[in-house]
């Protein structure tokens, strides 16, 4: 029941923590002006505030955005950093015990500790310590073995101590890096990023705009505060400054959200904010060792907002660089607009903020073991840059490995189908072809459907090994998405055996050329392309469990034997 | 640290006769002002054979259990005092409504023959300083921008004592968030020392201090950041004990300097405090700083001679120029009273004693700059209606904090920015370490160091425009 913010905001009754309404705060009309808090806000460590804007997509073809690129290539060269913030999905808050779940009724995650209530203290949820090692890990760090908090501090209604937990000079881990494989359709390739480092940190809450949701109208309606997300444990990952291209960049936060997903310390979903990327672009003429003026762009929904408005930021400057502007090029944050497809000026910086950071003395250092480590790094999952390295060893094409490792669901299903002892690729162009798009018309995800592997690994066997048609196959394998069940139950409860009796399948074309007299009139009389419907007849007769290539094979001896 | 005990004089004000109906007698020391026309404490305390005062804790749990006297009538006595002692003294910045409530629910316990099961504080009344949450009370920490703030749970310190019986019998007064050390920091009113009415309890738990030596309380929680709880205990003549760091759970206190807050316990003996002490610390879940050491667990009070060849520093420096001639004669009694009971005392030099009250002022007022961040009129306390955000938290946080407040923030501020950091903060975080090594150095060859409390008795009230403690 925090809910709240300037004028009228509510005042918290804490006797009642839970519940579910905003409140006002009786005291008064509450109007506020965002206009003057859109500067303060600037210091929101973890904001995402505008992302709500503009859902609309904008589909530009990438080989147009790359040509655009290349041009540029020749003269000036890009230097791209990302900060990442990682919502991380422990069951509780990082220094309360309070669930939170995104979508919650406002102010319904809360208790004392999150609301910054007099009195209140933190206690550090180790499950983020846990979290943190093993992204570190995933991500070659160096951990320290002793780290610390900080309280970085600024005033805003969405942060209730009026100071962030986060970590400051001595961060849990450095020093790392990330391996990627670009896809092909963008050149392919492979690259590794430097990561600069990863430390924990608490999220605020959120400011709720009630209106048109606008920031900058005087406006009779209350903004109000939802703390729900204020404590929410975060892991912030800083890349080195070795990204170039928007896809370069785009690619790096795909791959952050695989390993985060693959570790399941995140959801890693963008939309919720569980994953947001603040990226940073300067740009220099080939050849100059020190680095352009940087320019930081917020607002970055999808990975494809992130290589457009870095691409359209990259274009921006290097126009001002080729028109001798280049000192128009000023520190400041842009925002992407989606619907008009550019970057546009938020601010301007307004000199380095200072956060005032001191160790938080609430909270003793954090403490790491080598022994510790070492068995958090053997809990670790193969992690997406080995398998595709292991599927790639297996001879799969680079967009089978790219496809089959994005997903560890996917990758997970199509391991334990070919741990069943199936042919590799055959599996890797079942679960690519017929179940992705089952799945992507049902709108599920692999871990719904009632086909387990060892079924998918059965249905290639018995195809390959003439039990079944491929075709008769297909239609087990829907069978068996939509409603589970073994391959050999379904083949004998439905008499799908394959038919390879030559002396079965001679009678059924004798029975077929004697029943169509007068097609076989026009066959032989030069007509053969007959043959199909000759075949047609008997599949269809056969229920379609005939061998193809023996059918074949007998009609056309049929067909052409002399009377 | 224990606050140095008055001499034996000024304590004979209080009656040490179990009788109620002798009226105390007045001390040589009690000014016309003084308290001594008003009723005699409810429960005054018998002597121990050494002299020291026993313990009232004690003597409640006995009178209790034998029938001698109900946990209601020891209520109703004790909140008669309070009534009328209370108009002079303003101890106590709010009193419960429900204390005889809490006083039948321990009669009907006995009635019903549980007396055993009794906790250890059971009927004991207690004042909790303001600055530590009640759920059921309003918890200001003496600031107007907490005007009638009431929270949602209580602190740990007194759900123990609550657990263990003790009724909270009100919220006592102290300087704004406990910055200060006369008490008259407060946002809402000053604080009497009961031995003169002139003069100050000391602070910032004056309240606390000022309750327990008027007898409206037996015991009282008080905070100690720089010697808010062994200050006041000096000046008003009452025991002080503030504990180690991390002994007693700090949730629910409102923070001041986190890494210096500590609760403190204040009682007329020694003992009461040590039983106290007990029934509130431990280790807690919701305080990680917390100490997880295993506490005493028993306190020997009868022995001839229980401190015999204990190895006793007396600090050097703390009894330099500026220490009033009293005190320092108090301190040699003590000493010559020490060396009876058997200790060894030596004289201890700690050089680096000098440096520990400016690295304090840096470290608790930088501490301080950031825990009263969260008091910006948003989401609970004093709120000033303005047109947008930053008018908000200038105003409300203008009209809500105290002077004294304000200058502590502005200090803690500076000393954090950018560019000042390493000169004041990094550099009182180095004297800090310093201090404590010699500290240690100095008990490595003591069992325990004294030292007086305060270097004077109560100021008189307007005096001391500069704080020195809190």
């Amino acid at each position: 029941m925090a809910s709240t913010l300037f004028r009228n905001v509510i005042q918290a009754q804490p006797l009642f923590l839970n519940s579910s309404a905003l409140l006002r705060r009786k005291n008064g009309v509450l109007y506020c002006t965002m206009k003057s808090t859109s500067h303060s806000h600037t210091q929101t460590a973890t904001e995402e505030k505008q992302q709500q804007k503009s859902p609309q997509k904008i589909k530009v073809p990438p080989q147009k955005q790359m040509k655009e690129v290349s041009k540029i290539g020749a003269d000036y060269e890009a230097v791209i950093g990302i900060e990442t913030h990682v919502q991380l999905s422990t069951l509780t808050k990082a220094f309360c015990s309070c669930p939170y779940s995104y979508g919650a009724q406002p102010n319904t995650c809360i208790c004392p500790v999150c609301m910054g209530l007099p009195g209140a203290l933190p206690v550090l949820n180790s499950k983020v310590i846990e979290c943190a090692v093993k992204l570190a890990l995933a991500l070659n760090c160096r951990l320290s073995f002793s780290s610390k908090f900080d309280r970085k501090q600024y005033f805003y209604p969405d942060l209730p101590k009026g100071y962030q937990i986060s970590q400051f000079d001595i961060p849990i881990a450095t020093g790392g890096s990330i391996d990627l494989d670009l896809p092909l359709e963008f050149g392919g390739g492979h690259r590794r990023f430097g990561i600069t480092r990863i430390h924990m940190e608490e999220d605020a809450g959120k400011l709720m705009h009630s209106g048109n949701g606008s920031y900058s109208q005087m406006s009779n309606h209350p903004s109000q505060v939802d703390l729900n997300r204020a404590g929410v444990p975060l892991l912030e990952i800083v890349s080195e400054p070795d990204m170039r291209t928007g896809i370069e960049a785009s690619e790096y936060a795909a791959e952050l959200q695989r390993v985060v997903r693959y570790l399941g310390v995140s959801n890693g979903n963008m939309q919720e904010g569980s994953l947001r990327c603040d990226v940073n672009v300067s740009v220099r003429p080939i050849g100059q060792a020190e680095f352009g003026t940087k320019v930081e762009i917020k607002n970055l929904n999808s990975f494809s907002a992130i290589n457009r408005a870095i691409d359209f930021e990259i274009s921006r400057q290097v126009n001002l660089h080729s028109q001798g502007q280049q000192d128009s090029i000023v520190q400041e944050t842009r925002l992407w607009e989606e619907g008009a497809q550019k970057t546009v000026t938020m601010r301007k910086k307004e000199g380095l903020a200072d956060y005032r950071y001191f160790p938080e003395p609430d909270l003793p250092e954090v403490v790491l073991t080598k022994a510790y480590m070492d068995s958090v790094g053997k809990s670790l999952p193969e992690l997406p840059e080995a398998k595709r390295r292991r599927y790639e060893e297996m001879g799969l094409s680079m967009q089978d490995v790219l496809f089959l490792a994005n997903d560890i669901a996917v990758a997970d299903f199509f391991d334990a189908t070919i741990q069943k002892g199936a042919d590799v690729k055959l599996a890797a162009n079942w679960i690519m072809g017929d179940i992705a798009a089952y799945l992507k018309n049902e709108k599920l995800s692999i871990n719904d459907i009632k086909l387990v592997p060892h079924e998918l690994a059965e249905l290639i066997a018995s195809i390959k090994s003439g039990t079944i048609s491929g075709k008769i196959g297909k239609e087990i394998l829907f069978e068996l998405l939509a409603k589970g069940g073994t391959v050999k139950g379904l083949i004998e409860e439905k008499d799908l055996v394959q038919i390879t009796d030559l002396v079965d399948i001679e009678k059924m074309v004798d029975k077929v050329i004697a029943e169509n007299p007068k097609q076989l009139e026009q066959y032989r009389s030069g007509k053969t392309k007959l043959q199909g419907y000759f075949a047609g007849q008997v599949m269809k007769a056969s229920k379609g469990k005939a061998n193809p290539g023996i059918l074949n094979k007998v009609l056309v001896e049929k067909l052409n034997a002399k009377v | 640290m224990l606050s140095t005990l008055h001499s034996p004089r000024s304590l004979s004000r209080f009656p040490l006769h179990l009788t109620s109906s002798v009226k105390p007698r007045a001390a040589s020391a009690s000014s016309a002002s003084s308290l001594s026309d008003y009723p005699p404490p409810p429960l005054p305390a018998a002597q121990s054979p050494g002299g020291a005062p026993a313990s009232q804790i004690l003597t409640v749990r006995r009178s209790l259990l034998s029938g001698s006297v109900t946990a209601t009538q020891l209520a109703e006595s004790y909140l008669s005092r309070l009534r009328l002692t209370e108009p002079q003294l303003n101890s106590f910045i709010h009193v419960s409504d429900s204390v005889l409530k809490s006083a039948q629910e321990i009669d009907d316990k006995i009635a019903k023959g549980g007396g055993e099961a009794l906790g250890p504080l059971a009927g004991v009344m207690v004042g909790v300083k303001d600055n530590i949450c009640t759920a059921d009370m309003p918890s200001t920490g003496g600031s107007r921008i907490l005007e009638n703030y009431r929270p949602p749970f209580d602190a740990t310190a007194v759900k123990r004592l609550k657990e263990k019986g003790g009724i909270v019998v009100g919220k006592t007064n102290l300087d704004e968030f406990g910055m200060g050390s006369t008490t008259e920091g407060s946002g809402f009113q000053v604080t009497a020392n009961p031995w003169d009415l002139g003069r100050v309890p000391g602070g910032s738990s004056g309240g606390s201090a000022s309750a327990v030596s008027a007898r409206q309380c037996v015991v009282s929680l008080g905070s100690d950041t720089g010697g808010s709880v062994r200050q006041p205990a000096s000046f008003c003549g009452v025991v002080g004990l503030k504990p180690t760091y991390g002994r007693v759970s700090r949730f629910g206190l409102m923070a001041y300097a986190s890494s210096l807050d500590v609760i403190g316990c204040l009682g007329t003996s020694v003992a009461d405090v040590g039983i106290f002490l007990n029934a509130i610390s431990g280790h807690d879940k919701f305080d990680a700083t917390s100490s997880k050491q295993s506490l005493f667990t028993s306190i020997n009070l009868l022995e001839s001679k229980p401190l015999s060849g204990l190895k006793v520093g007396l600090i050097r420096e703390t009894l330099d120029d500026g220490v009033d001639s009293g005190v320092k004669s108090a301190i040699n009694a003590a000493v010559l009273h020490m060396q009876e009971l058997g200790c060894i005392v030596n004289e201890v030099s700690l050089p680096s004693f000098s440096l520990g009250l400016p690295a304090y002022y840096i470290l608790a007022s930088s501490e301080s700059s950031s825990n009263l961040s969260r008091y910006d009129g948003v989401r609970y306390g004093k709120q000033t209606v303005s047109d947008e955000l930053n008018a908000l938290y200038a105003n409300s946080r203008a009209s809500g904090f105290g002077p004294e407040v304000k200058m502590r923030i502005l200090m803690g501020t500076y000393a954090l920015s950018a560019g000042y950091y390493d000169a004041y903060y990094k550099r009182a975080q180095q004297v800090r370490t310093l201090i404590r090594e010699s500290f240690k150095t100095a008990l490595e060859t003591n069992d325990i160091l004294i030292s007086p409390a305060a270097p004077s008795v109560a100021y008189k009230m307007g005096m001391l425009v500069v704080s020195y403690y809190s």
